[in-house]
């Protein structure tokens, strides 16, 4: 929940919103991108960002986003937070 | 020097390690006269243990482990009226899974879901914001947890609920900010600390100038961190040089991330949705002045403790902690986890009773996990 986690931006879903998809570790999320937005939001496909809870939080570059990927598996943390957005996933279908 | 191996680039992490023997020794720090150097954040917490940083450094340098950990300071008080919440039967209570295991007085919200509650785990605030856009009938209260790295991520999600007119949506407050307890812990007579590694993800919205006053107004240095453990191992030696020195500096090891005056859009939502309260608990810390966040009177609608009659400056404060309990002296650096009467015995991962063996950031969780590994190492 604390530690982010990389994810490359790959489509701009909502603009109006602000939401974009990224793809984390192979899994694609609906995130966030408010807080990483400088001019048209197109521009951040591609790009590489620290993702907090759903939000993208800071623009890294790839070479970033593979060490701390690393970093993150070391602790477990990754896995963590991949299982969550599965239950994230499950809980908009109900409550079991 | 087992341990050292696992690193990315172990000919990095030795050639720091003799840096840091150095000037700790320069420093004249010995095991029985350590330095002491705080790490302010979890998840510092978890990768020191994880790598071992704590048997590889010397004898004269002592990890104390900070308040970092959201989960681990979260009072028992919190946890019952989440679980009163959720037990609402008009509430589908969402929650980050971390706080699933956190035992309340009378239960935790893990047991409240078992027994027919609907608490439903999520990744993010923009679940819960959907999970209320498709169950128009029902009030989805999100429970809003954790320092400044998610505080954008609820106050962004209520702006966003504000201008859909999302009315059965409402966040149950209890972020918390980094720097009010530092100063606390540093005006706390029994407490000798001697500079910080600061926390990286939080700094990344927050910039590096609210650790001006560690500094400036108590002499003491601190060093903003990555996560590996080549960041961490940079750090503490950025610290030590500093005391070494007599300097007193916020220094930014994690400058790659960390903006030196943050995150604007984060702060900007920050500021327009939440406001400081006059104090807030702290479990382990008691109340510390202006630590924890509410929402302004102008997101009323969109505030669970307005909306429900709970939470802060309602009834069921000052609950104690279970006996035998040890989390307050573990948190304040005054003993060591394994010097808990509990530990191990009474409380373990699998059946916590205090919070820091509940989260994997938890300095007690953290010690049972790899202490057998630790033990092996030295």
């Amino acid at each position: 929940m604390c530690l982010g986690i990389p994810g490359q931006i790959v489509a701009v879903t909502d603009a109006a919103r602000m939401m974009a998809m990224a793809e984390v570790s192979g899994v694609r999320r609906a995130v966030n991108v408010a807080c990483i937005a400088q001019g048209p939001l197109e521009d951040l496909v591609g790009q590489w960002a620290l993702i907090h809870v759903g939000f993208a939080m800071a623009v890294i570059d790839e070479d970033e986003a593979a060490k701390t990927l690393e970093a993150l598996r070391g602790l477990g943390e990754a896995q963590e937070t991949l299982a969550a957005m599965a239950a994230g996933d499950a809980a908009l279908e109900g409550q079991r | 020097m087992k341990y050292a191996d696992e690193f990315r680039d172990p000919k990095a992490a030795r050639a720091l390690l003799e840096r840091i023997a150095v000037v700790t020794d320069a420093i004249g720090a010995t095991a029985e006269n350590p330095v002491r150097i705080m790490e302010i954040c979890g998840g510092h917490t978890h990768a020191i243990f994880r790598y071992g940083l704590d048997k590889l450094v010397p004898e004269g340098l002592d990890f104390i482990h900070g308040p970092g950990c959201p989960v681990c300071v979260l009072p028992m008080a919190r946890v019952d009226e989440c679980v009163e919440l959720a037990e609402d039967p008009r509430v589908i209570f969402t929650t980050f899974g971390d706080a699933m295991r956190v035992p309340g007085s009378r239960k935790s919200l893990l047991q409240a879901k078992a027994e027919g509650a609907d608490i439903r785990m999520v990744y993010s605030p923009l679940d819960a914001l959907e999970i209320a856009r498709r169950n128009p009938a029902r009030e989805v209260v999100f429970f809003g947890l954790g320092f400044e790295t998610t505080t954008p991520s609820t106050a962004l999600s209520i702006q966003a609920a504000a201008a859909e007119g999302l009315a059965n949506f409402s966040v149950f407050c209890n972020h918390i900010t980094v720097p009010p307890p530092i100063k606390a812990l540093l005006d706390d007579p029994y407490m000798r600390l001697d500079g910080f590694v600061g926390p990286g993800h939080v700094s990344m919205v927050i910039g590096i100038h609210p650790y001006d006053f560690i500094a400036r107004d108590y002499g003491k240095p601190i060093v903003v961190a990555g996560f590996e453990p080549l960041d961490l191992l940079q750090s503490v030696l950025m610290v030590l040089e500093q005391i070494r020195d007599g300097r007193a500096e916020v220094e930014n090891q994690y400058a790659r991330v960390v903006p030196e005056h943050g995150n604007p859009v984060s702060l900007a939502a920050m500021a327009d949705v939440y406001e400081p309260r006059p104090s807030f608990e702290w479990r382990g810390l008691g109340e510390i002045d202006a630590s924890g966040l509410r929402i302004r009177p102008a997101y009323a609608a969109y505030d669970a403790e307005v909306k429900f009659g709970v939470g802060y400056g309602a009834e069921s404060r000052n609950i104690p902690e279970p006996e035998g309990c040890a989390c307050g002296a573990v948190m304040t650096g005054r003993i060591k986890p394994v010097a808990c009467p509990q530990f191990g015995r009474g409380c373990t991962p699998e059946m916590p009773l205090g919070a820091l063996m509940v989260s994997s950031e938890g300095a007690c969780a953290a010690y049972y996990q790899y202490g057998g590994a630790r033990a092996e190492a030295v």
